[in-house]
């Protein structure tokens, strides 16, 4: 409890900061919004063009397009100290952190919430919503418990490949840029059905970064498509889960990276 | 109270390649060199001490701190700070320990004074009623008040660390770590976090560490001094006995009336030389004063002439570029200086 009235007391400056400057602001949220929106629109008129992608409408991939992007705009939204910790190591401010009676990952954690990712959210969420009205899709009580839990669990993947660039700063100072190949790569990616990519691409990213249990297997799951030959029923069952324990992983890193935290000047 | 026992750091330092193509190499092959911070260091401090830890840049003090508030993560050796390991039990020893480093602020930079204080009494949990008296004492000693609802970004660097001070003892810190707390700040604000130091110390028996380059802050308030020098522990006493130690050693100062090429004299060597004014440094030990100043007048007209005892700040230079003469000097004198060292 002690954590999440502090963690809530942290946001709501952090909030009440960013609200300081209002037009900035406004405009970001406006900016970030309309990109997002043509995000879509070229996955739009590629459809256009072909009807249907290996199996799969329009809103299908709409579909998968929603879930994905109201994960990753959550994802920036919270786990925002990670994704720019390279500026703390750089600066020293993780000394203040360790000198703290709380845990670092706590701490980086709650450090920054960037509000203004309520833009590209808000478009994510009116399209998973146009497309859900544009398929029809069974709803039950399982269906809405599982696509929360992916929301849930697919926040968390992103999250986590945010830990893993903080936590590469406290050996190359510099975070690793191939994190944004997962980050925002992830999202182009995942934009598409996974069974129009290669053997060990689909591999890759299901076993080691199980960037198709965030939105591709729950979509299977929820439009109750055919599983593809290969791919476990079990496994789609399973998937959201994947995300919670990917981010577990990346916390036993963080861990292990704070030992060798450096500090700087000394 | 804090316990160190041959503590040592090391660091590996990369060597990076320029260069776009160099810093591809870099992800593959590193090339490192292992640098000593602190190397096998010890000492104990007993509660309600003040304890100066110096050294020149980069000696390692800055290290040492780090490894004590659980920054740091020792490479060998053992640390106690109130009984806990700082860099395993680092939560636990946070609750008891209060730090300051004078070149960087522990406050949030956006957030008035004030609501800084709020969140540090949100994170240590402290009571109400403890936290009320800790203001209103910090701001009769070190008058926050008049700031107490300005931003830190735009506080004068003196209030900055007034500020920072007064943030670090509101839970009550048993010890409290001073990283370099007078940096850059003037007279009359070194003097009165000076005072302040002094007060917390004598009223609360707070343990007090601090680094400082400013030996006005060692001679008032530190009576004992952990000397180290390029990562090694190099004298731990009084500051007193430590004056003693190296005051053997004197300076003469001579106006010679004219420019004389050679004016070396037996037993007493050249400090220091600008135009006609000459410093020696002599031992009265191997030369006494008179007969010093009998060999110069035999052969050199001067102007003036005066012998004085090194300043402090003159004796750790001699400590710092003089290592080894000090460590013969410690053995012979131990028994003087450091058996009254409790552990």
């Amino acid at each position: 409890m002690h954590h999440l009235s502090l963690y809530l007391h942290f946001v709501k400056l952090r909030i009440r900061s960013q609200m300081e400057y209002r037009f900035s602001f406004l405009f970001d949220l406006l900016s970030q919004a309309s990109i997002s929106v043509i995000d879509f629109f070229m996955i739009a008129l590629l459809f256009n063009r072909f009807k249907e992608l290996a199996g799969w409408s329009l809103w299908e991939v709409g579909f998968l397009y929603g879930i994905i992007g109201v994960c990753f705009a959550v994802a920036e939204m919270i786990g925002r100290g990670f994704d720019v910790f390279q500026n703390s190591v750089v600066r020293g401010d993780f000394d203040t952190i360790l000198i703290r009676p709380l845990g670092t990952f706590f701490q980086v954690f709650s450090q920054d919430f960037l509000l203004r990712r309520v833009g590209r959210f808000s478009q994510a969420f009116v399209i998973l919503l146009i497309a859900n009205s544009q398929l029809t899709i069974s709803w039950s009580f399982v269906k809405v418990g599982y696509l929360l839990v992916s929301l849930v669990s697919g926040t968390c993947f992103f999250v986590a490949l945010f830990v893993i660039g903080a936590t590469s700063c406290f050996w190359t100072i510099q975070s690793i840029e191939i994190v944004n190949i997962f980050t925002n790569g992830g999202v182009f990616m995942g934009s598409y059905p996974f069974s129009i990519y290669r053997r060990w691409f689909r591999h890759f990213f299901t076993f080691i970064i199980p960037l198709a249990c965030v939105n591709y297997f729950p979509a299977l799951f929820l439009m109750e498509k055919v599983v593809p030959s290969g791919v476990s029923t079990l496994g789609v069952y399973l998937a959201p889960f994947a995300g919670f324990l990917f981010f577990g992983i990346t916390m036993l890193f963080w861990r292990w990276g704070v030992l060798h935290y450096q500090s700087t000047g000394h | 109270m804090i316990e160190v026992e041959n503590l040592s750091k090391t660091f590996k330092v990369y060597h990076h390649r320029k260069g776009f193509f160099g810093s591809f190499v870099n992800l593959f092959s590193r090339k490192h060199r292992i640098v000593e911070a602190v190397d096998n260091v010890s000492f104990s401090i007993k509660r309600g001490e003040v304890v100066g830890y110096l050294g020149p840049n980069g000696a390692g003090k800055s290290t040492t701190l780090k490894m004590l508030t659980g920054i740091l993560v020792p490479t060998s050796g053992s640390v106690r700070v109130n009984g806990y390991i700082p860099h395993r039990q680092r939560k636990e020893n946070a609750k008891h320990i209060g730090v300051v480093f004078g070149q960087r602020s522990h406050l949030w930079f956006d957030l008035p004074v004030q609501e800084s204080f709020e969140l540090l009494q949100r994170i240590y949990r402290i009571p109400q009623v403890q936290y009320n008296q800790n203001v209103e004492m910090f701001d009769g000693l070190l008058n926050i008040g008049e700031f107490f609802r300005t931003p830190v970004r735009q506080l004068s660097l003196g209030q900055r660390m007034r500020a920072d001070i007064a943030a670090a003892l509101l839970h009550d810190p048993e010890v409290l770590f001073l990283d370099e707390p007078t940096i850059g700040l003037d007279v009359v604000a070194k003097a009165r976090i000076r005072q302040f130091i002094q007060q917390i110390n004598t009223e609360r028996q707070v343990t007090v560490v601090l680094t400082t380059h400013d030996l006005d802050d060692v001679e008032k308030l530190c009576k004992r001094v952990i000397l180290i020098d390029k990562a090694r522990l190099c004298f731990d006493g009084e500051l007193a006995a430590l004056r003693r130690l190296l005051s053997t050693e004197r300076i003469l100062s001579v106006d010679y009336a004219e420019t004389y090429s050679d004016i070396s004299i037996p037993n007493a060597h050249v400090t220091y030389r600008e135009g006609n004014r000459v410093q020696y440094q002599f031992s009265p030990e191997e030369i006494s004063t008179a007969d010093l100043i009998g060999a110069i007048l035999q052969r050199f007209k001067i102007v003036d002439i005066s012998v004085q005892d090194p300043d402090i700040e003159e004796l750790i230079k001699t400590v710092y570029e003089d290592n080894r003469a000090l460590e013969q000097k410690l053995t012979e004198t131990t028994a003087i200086d450091l058996t009254n060292r409790d552990t």
